[in-house]
C-alpha cells in the first residue's frame, strides 16, 4: 500500500478480447496524485478498454495496475475504494429516482444512509439536481443525466476520479459549468482521468496528456510541452473592406476564402506584427482575429497519423 | 459480516425489493389471481368431485402445493429478471466497480427473490384461507421450506440470468423445465398414485422433496421421508450457492 506521488501506474497492460481483438497491445501509464489528467485517442484506440481494467469491469490479459499504490490483483477492494467512474454510457436504473440511484451507490461502497443523504444533497445542489432527486432517471435530459453520474461516482468521496467522455451530448453552456465543477473537484484534491473528444475541454482542464492509439501509448507529456510542439498556427482574419486579390505578405502564407476572410499562416517563431503592418501597407483593416483550429486537435491528428504511418 | 458489507448488502436488498414493489401490479398481483383461479377450478369445482387424497379433502391437499408453487416461480424470476435487466441495462456496473465481494452480491440479489417469494407466499396462503381451513402441524418447518425453497429457486434465477444473452433466455427455464418440474413434483396429486417407474424418476425432481416437505408442514403427511428431502434441499441450495460463487466470482457472463 501508500504510494503517495502515483495515483495510478499501469505498467505492461496487454488486453485481447475472446474474438482475438487486441484492445491494447502495451501500455505503460503514471498519472501523478492530484493531476488532471487527459487520455485521448481517437474511437477504438483503447480508452474505453484502459478505464474497463482500471476499474475491473474488463479483465485485463497481462500487466499490472495499481490504484493508489494499491495492486488490483491483490488488493482490489482498497483499490476500487480510490476510485469514481463516470461511464461513457447512462447505466443507471432509468426507472430508479435520482436520490435512490446516488445514496444506493454509496451503499455499495458501505456508506450509511444518513450520511449519504448528507453527501447526495452537497453533491446534487452543487450540480443542479437537487430539484430532480424525486424523478426518475429517465425522466431527466441528457445534460441531468450526465450530471447525475458524476454526482453517483462522487458519493464515497473517490481520490482518482475517471470520467469517460462526461460532457458528450452536453450543450456548451452546461459544459462550462462542468468544467467549472471538475476544476473545483480537483482544486480539492481529487486525481481526475478525463477522456474527451472535445479537445478544447483537454486543453482548457488538463495538465498533462496521454495520447493512445491502436492500444499503445503514442505522446505522453505536460499539456504546456505539447502544445509547444506545434510550428505553424493559422489565424482567421476578418476584413473591413471587399478585398478582391490575395495580398502579398512575403514568405508568410495566405489565402482569401472569400471577399471578407483571409486565413494565415504564421510560423510559431514568427512576429505576428508583421502581418498586421504588411496588411496596413496593402489599405487592409482587419476587424477581428481568430485561431482557424483548436490548436490541440491539430497535434492530436498528426500524433495519431504518425503512428499510423510508423506501423 | 464486516460493517461496510452489510450497508452494501442492505443497499442491494433495498434496491430489489423496492423494483419489484414499484411494478407490484405485475408483481405481487398476478400470482394471487392465478392462484385464486386455481383454487376456484381445481381445488373447488374440480376437486369436489376428487374426494379425499392423502387422507384430507382435495382442497386442503393442493393448497401446499399452490402455495409452494407461487414460491418457487417468483423467487426464480425476481432473479432471473432483475439480475438479466441489470446485466443488460449495465447498471450491474454500480455493483460491480464498488468494493462488494461476490458473496454478498449474490445474497442482495437472493434475498430480494426470497423476499417476493415469501411475500407471494403469504398472499397466496390468504387467498387459499378463502377457500378452505388451512391447518398448521409444523410451523417451523412450513417456515424453514419456504425459506429454503425460495433461496434455492433464486439461486437458479440468478444462474439462469448469468448465462442469459437476450430475455427470451430467462424465459426458456421457467417454461421448458421450471414449470414442468413443478406440475410433476406432487402438487396436485400424490406420489403414491404413481406406477414405481415413475415414482423413481419423480425422486430426480428437486420440487417433489420442497413439496413434500412442505405438505408435511402443513398436514403432517408427506410421500416421503421429511428428513431425507429437508437435506437433499439444503443439498441443492449449497450447490447452487457455490456455482453461482463460482461464476460471478470469475465474471462469467458479466465481464470481457
Amino acid at each position: 500500500m501508500g504510494d503517495n506521488a502515483n495515483a495510478l501506474v499501469i505498467e505492461g497492460l496487454k488486453k485481447t478480447y475472446k474474438g482475438g481483438v487486441q484492445a491494447i497491445k502495451s501500455l505503460d501509464l503514471t498519472v501523478k496524485q492530484g493531476d488532471f489528467f487527459a487520455l485521448l485517442g481517437p474511437n477504438g484506440a483503447g480508452k474505453s478498454t484502459t478505464i474497463g481494467v482500471i476499474s475491473s469491469l474488463v479483465q485485463k490479459s497481462q500487466g499490472s495496475v495499481n490504484v493508489f499504490g494499491f495492486d488490483i490483483d491483490k488488493q482490489l477492494e482498497q483499490a476500487k475504494l480510490c476510485i469514481g467512474l463516470v461511464p461513457q454510457e447512462f447505466n443507471f436504473n432509468q426507472f430508479e429516482t435520482v436520490l435512490q440511484i446516488v445514496v444506493n451507490q454509496a451503499g455499495y461502497y458501505g456508506v450509511t444512509r444518513q450520511v449519504a443523504l448528507e453527501r447526495a444533497e452537497q453533491y446534487l445542489t452543487q450540480l443542479d439536481l437537487w430539484g430532480k432527486r424525486n424523478a426518475q432517471a429517465r425522466q431527466l435530459s441528457g445534460g441531468m443525466k450526465r450530471r447525475l453520474m458524476i454526482a453517483r461516482a462522487l458519493m464515497h468521496r473517490p481520490k482518482l476520479l475517471i470520467l469517460d467522455e462526461p460532457t458528450a451530448g452536453v450543450d456548451i453552456e452546461l459544459r462550462r459549468s462542468m468544467w467549472d465543477f471538475l476544476k473545483q473537484i480537483n482544486e480539492q484534491g481529487v486525481t481526475i482521468i478525463l477522456t474527451t473528444h472535445y479537445l478544447e475541454e483537454a486543453e482548457m482542464l488538463c495538465r498533462n496528456i496521454g495520447i493512445i492509439d491502436q492500444g499503445m501509448l503514442v505522446e505522453c507529456t505536460t499539456m504546456k510541452a505539447l502544445l509547444s510542439k506545434l510550428n505553424m498556427e493559422t489565424f482567421i482574419l476578418d476584413l473591413r473592406n471587399n478585398v478582391t486579390q490575395t495580398p502579398d505578405l512575403g514568405n508568410i502564407t495566405c489565402r482569401l476564402t472569400d471577399s471578407h476572410t483571409l486565413e494565415v499562416d504564421v510560423a510559431k517563431d514568427h512576429n505576428i506584427n508583421e502581418v498586421f503592418t504588411l496588411l496596413s501597407a496593402a489599405n487592409i483593416e482587419v476587424i477581428s482575429m481568430r485561431n482557424k483550429s483548436n490548436r490541440l486537435e491539430e497535434l492530436f491528428v498528426e500524433l495519431v497519423e504518425k503512428a499510423k504511418e510508423a506501423k | 459480516m464486516n460493517p461496510l458489507y452489510l450497508i452494501a448488502f442492505k443497499s442491494i436488498l433495498t434496491k430489489e425489493i423496492t423494483r419489484f414493489s414499484r411494478i407490484w401490479v405485475q408483481t405481487i398481483v398476478p400470482p394471487a389471481i392465478t392462484m385464486t383461479l386455481y383454487f376456484l377450478i381445481f381445488g373447488n369445482l374440480v376437486g369436489s368431485r376428487i374426494g379425499q387424497m392423502g387422507g384430507v379433502s382435495y382442497m386442503e391437499f393442493i393448497a401446499p402445493g399452490l402455495i409452494m408453487m407461487s414460491v418457487i416461480t417468483n423467487s426464480f424470476s425476481n432473479v432471473a429478471s432483475s439480475f438479466y435487466s441489470a446485466k443488460f441495462q449495465r447498471n450491474l456496473e454500480e455493483i460491480m466497480v464498488a468494493p462488494v465481494p461476490h458473496y454478498v452480491m449474490i445474497a442482495g440479489y437472493v434475498g430480494g427473490g426470497v423476499t417476493r417469494g415469501l411475500i407471494v407466499g403469504c398472499i397466496v396462503t390468504i387467498v387459499a384461507m378463502c377457500f378452505v381451513d388451512i391447518s398448521i402441524h409444523h410451523l417451523g418447518l412450513v417456515l424453514l421450506t419456504a425459506l429454503l425453497t425460495s433461496m434455492m429457486f433464486a439461486l437458479a434465477g440468478l444462474i439462469n440470468a448469468v448465462f442469459a444473452k437476450s430475455y427470451d433466455d430467462i424465459s426458456i427455464i421457467p417454461t421448458f423445465v421450471l414449470t414442468p418440474l413443478t406440475y410433476l413434483g406432487g402438487v396436485f396429486y400424490s406420489l403414491s398414485l404413481l406406477p414405481d417407474f415413475w415414482q423413481g424418476v419423480s425422486a430426480l425432481n428437486p420440487v417433489v422433496y420442497v413439496i413434500n416437505v412442505f405438505r408435511y408442514g402443513f398436514l403432517g403427511y408427506s410421500d416421503m421421508s421429511v428428513p431425507l428431502s429437508l437435506a437433499i434441499i439444503i443439498g441443492f441450495c449449497a450447490g447452487l450457492w457455490f456455482v453461482a460463487y463460482y461464476l460471478i466470482s470469475r465474471g462469467i457472463g458479466l465481464r470481457s
